[in-house]
């Protein structure tokens, strides 16, 4: 009997209109509890990863010493992918190359068809977030079990992460209960956080258990050896990996360290940088598949890392190692939260990868930042965020995407501020308007500066006036 | 040494008291300080919001204004980083003109404290004295862009100019924060663009300064001080902001 080749469902990305940040923030950033929860939870992963930092002497040599490395190896990228596949496939594993995220999707479902499986246990990956596999996958009538915690609750939610390290770090406890009733079917009202762990724990075994593929993502690819490192603080990729014969370990292609000697200085960076530990619980090294009856596929995807490597002023986002510290610093990100940003990488980072894929639906992103530098001080491989965040800006006003509000604002300054003259009268205009119209006039809410501020007091006289008065240039004052 | 003031441009029209505070403070330590009358902004509101071809010919005109002066001295981090870090997309590498400008260009405190080195501050022949509750405000672009201070997500050591300036005032008694460097959320046109995150942001700026026991902020950027002055006033908050140089000039708390 022939096989029928099933057919594959392969649903168009929704294009949807998105928000700008400011609207889509509004929610969360306004409501009198989460916002300041929020950013109190974060603040907290940022304070213990600032101990940590502090007790290496050689933090800031560290990070140079990332960003030299993935400087490098981004330069050689072709020649060190070429090596990895060659060790990867010496190894025993199964190497594919993946040209976008469709590509990436059609191979895994491939591997699963191959082996006639619908169960799948899955660890955290954003590339596969970014590729939308999981959405992918349950069209095509496989089952997929997120077992990372967070992950979980945020599936089971029918949501997607709001953070890469933290991906449900927007519930409360109390939400996370009420999931669990409802789906896992824990006590109604419960919110012990340790009795909630338990049950996905339980819950997760029998999942594990039944999985028969486990797909991870890959933290580091080690060229040398041809080796995938996975972190993770649950050990929720070990099971996954371990348990079924199959495991398919989804790469992005930025995501390789030459040599196994590089491997240290980004496990030191990533776990602090990360959440404040030391050093994350597991970091698992996988050569090639675990025995003659197991199989190793790693998927190597590109989908749009090439064109951001042509960048010169983008290209340091490649070495982004996902350890989530420029969201945990972030003032904006901590207080409007990560589903503001309407994309799978949240927060500065995000906001410079987004444009990268479409500019004009992530236009908003680069503004949703008041360029602290903070992000820049914190990456621990030294990508230079907010300037990166002000470069998109510079390319947003030069491909005529601002709005139009702005772009009149700022013509209309620019020509304000080529005269003297002009400036001055309008200062005059400004400040009398300020002293003799009525309160509600200069402060209503077309007025956004007015929505929560007053305007500054004006003055009797501008500084230039009180100079031109009290200073001569003539006799200049000894 | 002659100096030229550059007084951004919000300082000039709203804030005159803190460009005379500055004009005075340098004046009292011997220097020739004028102020170019032709200068209006360096630019910084059209750069940000990335209208480079508006903020091209103001940029151009700054350079041309300032460069025959042989230092330029300016109360304000955020547009001396302007000036310094980010005025090169609008001149030819060669610049003499503009090298020497992006070279010359300082924050008061840093000249205060760099160039000049001063060791101590004088008003009528008396030492300067403040003896009030004040909390530092350290605006973004003054610690990161500057580098005006440490920031606690760098672990690189760095002495605290502004703070150093500070400690030869007399009588002040410090009060600290618990954020010791976050960002009050000014940030520009981002206080216009993003006004809930803006405000919020500046709410949890002031009630750290609050809880600090401080009477008065103070910071070498007024811009961050205008924005969270602007919520103050609003919700009638009991404590209020002062720029450093003000206090370095011997102004007394107003009252």
């Amino acid at each position: 009997m022939t096989q029928v080749a099933l057919p594959i469902v392969d649903r168009p990305a929704e294009k949807k209109i998105k928000l700008d940040h400011t609207n889509a923030a509004r929610a969360f950033v306004t409501n009198p509890d989460r916002a300041p929860w929020h950013d109190e939870s974060l603040w907290f992963v940022r304070s213990k990863r600032d101990k940590q930092a502090s007790i290496i002497p050689e933090w800031e040599y560290l990070r140079s010493l990332a960003s030299q490395v993935k400087t490098a190896t981004i330069a050689n990228l072709g020649d060190y992918l070429v090596e990895f596949e060659r060790n990867a496939t010496d190894a025993g594993a199964v190497v594919h190359w993946a040209a976008d995220a469709k590509e990436h999707n059609r191979i895994v479902l491939g591997i699963l068809r191959d082996h006639e499986t619908t169960k799948i246990v899955k660890s955290k990956s954003m590339l596969t977030e970014e590729c939308g596999l999981n959405h992918f996958l349950e069209d095509n009538g496989i089952d997929v079990v997120d077992t990372d915690l967070g992950e979980r609750i945020v599936q089971l939610r029918h949501e997607t992460p709001s953070h890469i390290v933290l991906p449900a770090i927007h519930l409360k406890k109390e939400e996370v209960g009420e999931t669990f009733h409802e789906h896992l079917g824990t006590e109604k009202g419960a919110k012990d956080p340790k009795y909630l762990a338990e049950a996905a724990r339980g819950h997760l075994r029998d999942k594990f258990l039944a999985g028969e593929v486990g797909i991870t993502g890959v933290n580091f690819g080690i060229a040398e050896t041809g080796g995938v490192v996975v972190c993770t603080n649950e050990g929720n990729a070990d099971l996954g990996a371990s348990l079924p014969r199959v495991h398919i370990a989804c790469m992005g292609i930025e995501k390789l360290v030459p040599r196994l000697h590089d491997l240290g200085i980004f496990t030191r960076l990533l776990g602090r940088s990360a959440t404040g530990q030391p050093i994350t619980a597991y970091t698992s090294h996988f050569h090639g598949p675990r025995d003659e009856n197991s199989e190793l596929h790693i998927v190597l995807v590109d989908n749009g890392r090439s064109k951001l490597r042509q960048s010169d002023e983008f290209r340091a986002a490649m070495h982004c190692i996902r350890c989530g510290a420029c969201m945990n610093t972030c003032p904006v990100y901590r207080r409007s939260g990560g589903h503001s940003y309407q994309a799978t990488v949240p927060g500065p980072i995000g906001s410079v990868l987004s444009p990268t894929r479409d500019l004009k639906e992530h236009k908003s992103l680069p503004y949703a930042c008041s360029l602290c530098g903070s992000c820049t001080d914190v990456c621990p491989v030294k990508i230079p965020l907010h300037h990166q965040l002000l470069a998109w800006r510079k390319e947003i006003g030069f491909m005529n995407l601002l709005s139009y509000d702005k772009r009149i604002s700022m013509k209309a300054a620019s020509i304000l501020f080529r005269s003297a003259k002009l400036f001055s009268f309008a200062g005059w205009v400004g400040r009398k308007a300020l002293k003799v119209l009525p309160h509600w006039v200069t402060h209503q809410r077309f007025n956004t500066w007015t929505i929560a501020r007053e305007l500054p007091k004006p003055p009797k006289e501008s500084f230039r006036s009180w100079y031109a008065k009290n200073r001569n240039s003539e006799t200049p004052k000894g | 040494m002659a100096v030229a003031l550059f007084i951004p441009c919000y300082l000039d029209q709203f804030y005159p008291n803190v460009a005379i505070a500055t004009l005075e403070l340098l004046e009292s330590l011997g220097l020739d300080v004028v102020f170019p009358t032709d200068q209006t902004c360096c630019g910084q509101p059209m750069a940000n919001t990335g209208c480079n071809n508006d903020c091209a010919p103001v940029a151009r005109r700054f350079v041309e204004i300032f460069s025959p002066y042989e230092t330029i001295v300016c109360p304000s981090g955020s547009c001396t980083s302007m000036v310094r870090n980010h005025y090169d997309d609008y001149f030819e590498k060669g610049d003499e003109k503009f090298q020497h400008v992006k070279n010359r260009t300082f924050d008061l405190c840093e000249f205060l404290y760099d160039e000049l080195k001063i060791k101590e501050l004088k008003s009528d022949g008396k030492p300067v004295r403040f003896p009030h509750k004040v909390s530092l405000h350290q605006s973004c672009h003054g610690l990161r862009e500057l580098r005006l201070s440490s920031c606690s997500e760098n672990m690189t050591k760095r002495e605290n100019k502004v703070r150093g300036l500070l400690d030869l005032v007399e009588g002040i008694e410090w009060c600290t924060l618990s954020r010791v460097d976050e960002c009050c959320g000014f940030g520009g046109t981002f206080a216009v663009n993003e006004p809930d995150v803006s405000a919020s942001m500046g709410r949890d700026r002031i009630a750290d300064h609050v809880a600090s026991g401080s009477e008065v902020m103070v910071s070498a950027d007024m811009s961050c001080l205008m924005h969270l002055q602007g919520l103050i006033r609003r919700e009638k908050t009991p404590i209020q902001v002062m720029h450093v140089a003000e206090i370095l000039a011997g102004r007394p708390l107003p009252s």
